[in-house]
């Protein structure tokens, strides 16, 4: 078996764009994901980040069979879910569930709360006995931090961080290796937020869960994840530890990224490195050609344009970063 | 810019110069719903100095965007209702103003950038003509004159192109784009208060740091002043002069931006410092703060944090800390024991 949980090799999803009411003709691709490469361990957290519209969601979707890739292939566990026969996929599945972002429209409000984190079992139905599913749900509650006697409460008796919570359990029902958390946390208050985000460590050192953590609040990804991919329209652009992604950056776009990101302590004001950047994402229908940031980039040349710059370690960046002038800046800290 | 056509504020009396810009005193807000009334905002007080940036810190729930819409007067009457105290704009209340006046001082004098750009703007208008309205109705201003400001404002907030996109509407915008335009609209009249209510929290980091870039420097040029209203304690940190910290409706500190960050003097305000993560960090604890907000219908007796407060005491139970305690002379707290707070740094 290989070393890695999860493994994605070239996976790429285009959705077609068509033109034509009748007759419907092809007319380009919304190339959402273009070619990603990732490798999950055992017991780590890989957090990826990067803003609205660069496929992070996309490629969620993907990871958890919810979109079927356009090409390339995903292994889960060392198998091929793509060569998977229906049963046999339906059982993989079980091994890496959903946390999804918005805990208000993500769990039916007529359903109650056992009702919702029972839903696994009446599909996966050889998981558990019918009559120990109950005593199961109760325990999975108390698991996330609720209360087992409310499980038939409906979602509005509970508030948006509990909500959060019902969905966790709902994701640790069929006791999966993988837990992927796409915003999990986003669409909650500061003071809730730091709840919710105890709970996910919490329960990674119970479980010994491996979890993909998508957000785009670069402070967050820092305090949960070990190791950031970090994407830029479609595809990763730069890929390390969270040490090296944050202390060390070396593709430009990481670096404004980082350095837009406000710190909250008053005394480093005006004091980091700040990289404002021009212009808006161009669009994934028709990305520029060459490396996709050079029209954003004030390190671009003529080379950035004619030649893609490859994922791979570069002269002056240790870990691998797709640029051909790849160098460590640091925009996180202050100057001196 | 100068006002082509004077509006004019002397029709109202007792306008003084010299006084402060905004000043609220002990606001009160309530909405009468079906479940009781919700006491959204309990004696709120603040100034603005010109020039200054003052920013309203809180989470969801706390009444900070409803003490905007009180300064401006756009409140939804009913449910909600204004039950005491004071807005003065330049020392004048404007809660005891007609409604006829009170719509010189609106965008005029005291601007505001709402959160979505997409659902405050019009749809099925041009962008061009939801910004020359503003010259057309305020300032009598023919179409053309208005579009030919239209266009110089989209230039100010440095949309590309603006002679083109004058002409478009608001969908063919981007997200930082159409914030840009609701800054442009907040500025149209040159008003001397600008309220942001959370002005970024739905864009990128990277048009973030644009879009507040931008509010930064006409801030500058204008000597403009701004109440920041955000839930981002690092967006504060970087462009505030002032914070007033909200819960459950109330201020519950108030302080210079380096105090607050250096030493909270409020268990509220430590515990949101401590619950966020870090970029410049590695590996710190997250101590959350336990429990919930308060239903604004049933706030807590005593004071409104005590229940999720690590510090609370029998007196907290019982006794709200009013008026607030004086920590220095520049800054204030509503909490019994805000020395302990403050002290165990």
């Amino acid at each position: 078996m290989s070393d890695y949980v999860l493994e994605t090799r070239d996976l790429v999803k285009h959705f077609p764009l068509s033109q034509g009411i009748v007759f419907k003709k092809q007319v380009g691709a919304v190339r959402a994901v273009d070619g990603i490469n990732l490798q999950l361990r055992r017991g780590e957290t890989l957090g990826i980040v990067g803003e609205s519209g660069c496929g992070k969601s996309t490629l969620a979707r993907m990871l958890v069979g919810l979109e079927t890739p356009t090409s390339g292939d995903l292994f889960v566990q060392g198998k091929n879910m793509a060569k998977m026969g229906g049963a046999e996929r339906r059982r993989g599945r079980r091994n890496i569930q959903l946390v999804m972002q918005d805990p208000y429209t993500s769990l039916n409000p007529r359903m109650t709360v056992g009702d919702i984190v029972g839903e696994p079992f009446e599909v996966h139905t050889d998981v558990l006995p019918r009559d120990k599913r109950r005593a199961r749900v109760q325990e999975l509650l108390a698991l996330v931090g609720l209360n087992p006697d409310h499980i038939n409460r409906y979602p509005h008796q509970f508030s948006g961080g509990q909500r959060q919570r019902i969905g966790i359990a709902r994701a640790l029902a069929l006791n999966p290796e993988i837990i992927l958390c796409d915003e999990p946390v986003s669409a909650l208050d500061v003071s809730i937020q730091a709840q919710v985000i105890n709970l996910l460590e919490k329960l990674q050192d119970e479980l010994g869960l491996s979890y993909i953590f998508i957000a785009h609040d670069l402070s967050v990804v820092r305090h949960i994840a070990d190791r950031v991919a970090v994407m830029y329209l479609g595809k990763v652009v730069e890929i390390g530890t969270e040490d090296e992604i944050y202390e060390n950056p070396t593709h430009p776009y990481t670096q404004a990224l980082l350095s837009a990101v406000p710190v909250p302590d008053p005394r480093l004001r005006g004091l980091r490195d700040q990289i404002v950047l021009t212009g808006d994402v161009p669009s994934p229908a028709n990305p520029p050609s060459g490396c996709r940031f050079r029209t954003r980039c004030w390190k671009a040349q003529d080379i950035c344009a004619e030649k893609e710059p490859v994922l791979e370690p570069q002269a002056k960046s240790p870990h691998p970063s797709a640029c051909h002038f790849a160098e460590v800046r640091d925009v996180v800290h202050a100057a001196e | 810019m100068s006002t082509d056509v004077n509006v004019k504020m002397d029709a109202i009396p007792g306008l003084d110069p010299n006084a402060m810009p905004l000043q609220v005193k002990d606001l009160h807000v309530e909405f009468r719903t079906r479940n009781g009334i919700a006491h959204a905002v309990n004696g709120v007080s603040f100034d603005l100095q010109p020039g200054e940036t003052r920013a309203i810190l809180g989470e969801s729930g706390c009444g900070k965007s409803v003490t905007a819409q009180a300064i401006m007067g756009i409140l939804d009457t009913p449910p909600g209702f204004v039950t005491g105290g004071e807005i003065l704009y330049r020392g004048v209340d404007l809660l005891k103003l007609p409604e006829a006046q009170r719509r010189k001082v609106r965008a005029n004098k005291i601007a505001m950038i709402f959160q979505d750009a997409l659902s405050a703007l019009n749809p099925v208008f041009t962008v061009g003509f939801q910004l020359g309205e503003l010259f057309r109705k305020h300032r009598g201003m023919s179409r053309k004159d208005a579009k030919a400001r239209s266009i110089e404002l989209l230039d100010l907030v440095k949309i590309p192109a603006a002679r083109q996109r004058v002409n478009e509407y608001p969908h063919q915008f981007s997200g930082g784009m159409r914030q840009r335009v609701m800054i442009a609209m907040a500025l149209a009249l040159d008003p001397e208060v600008l309220i942001a209510d959370e002005p970024t929290t739905a864009l990128d980091v990277t048009v973030q740091a644009q879009i507040m870039a931008l509010l930064a420097e006409l801030q500058r040029e204008r000597n403009m002043s701004l109440v920041l209203i955000t839930h981002d304690m690092g967006v504060v940190a970087d462009v505030a002069d002032r914070i007033s910290v909200m819960y459950a409706g109330r201020v519950i500190e108030e302080a210079p931006v380096n105090d607050i960050y250096a030493s909270p003097a409020h268990p509220y305000t430590k515990g949101l410092l401590e619950s966020i993560p870090r970029l410049d960090l590695k590996g710190q604890e997250l101590s959350a703060i336990k429990g919930l907000p308060p239903v604004l219908t049933n706030i807590p007796r005593g004071c409104a944090f005590n229940p999720r407060c690590r510090y609370a005491q029998d007196v907290c139970r019982h006794d709200p800390p009013v008026p607030l305690y004086q920590v220095s002379s520049a800054r204030t707290a509503a909490c019994h024991f805000w020395k302990e707070v403050k002290g165990d740094e």
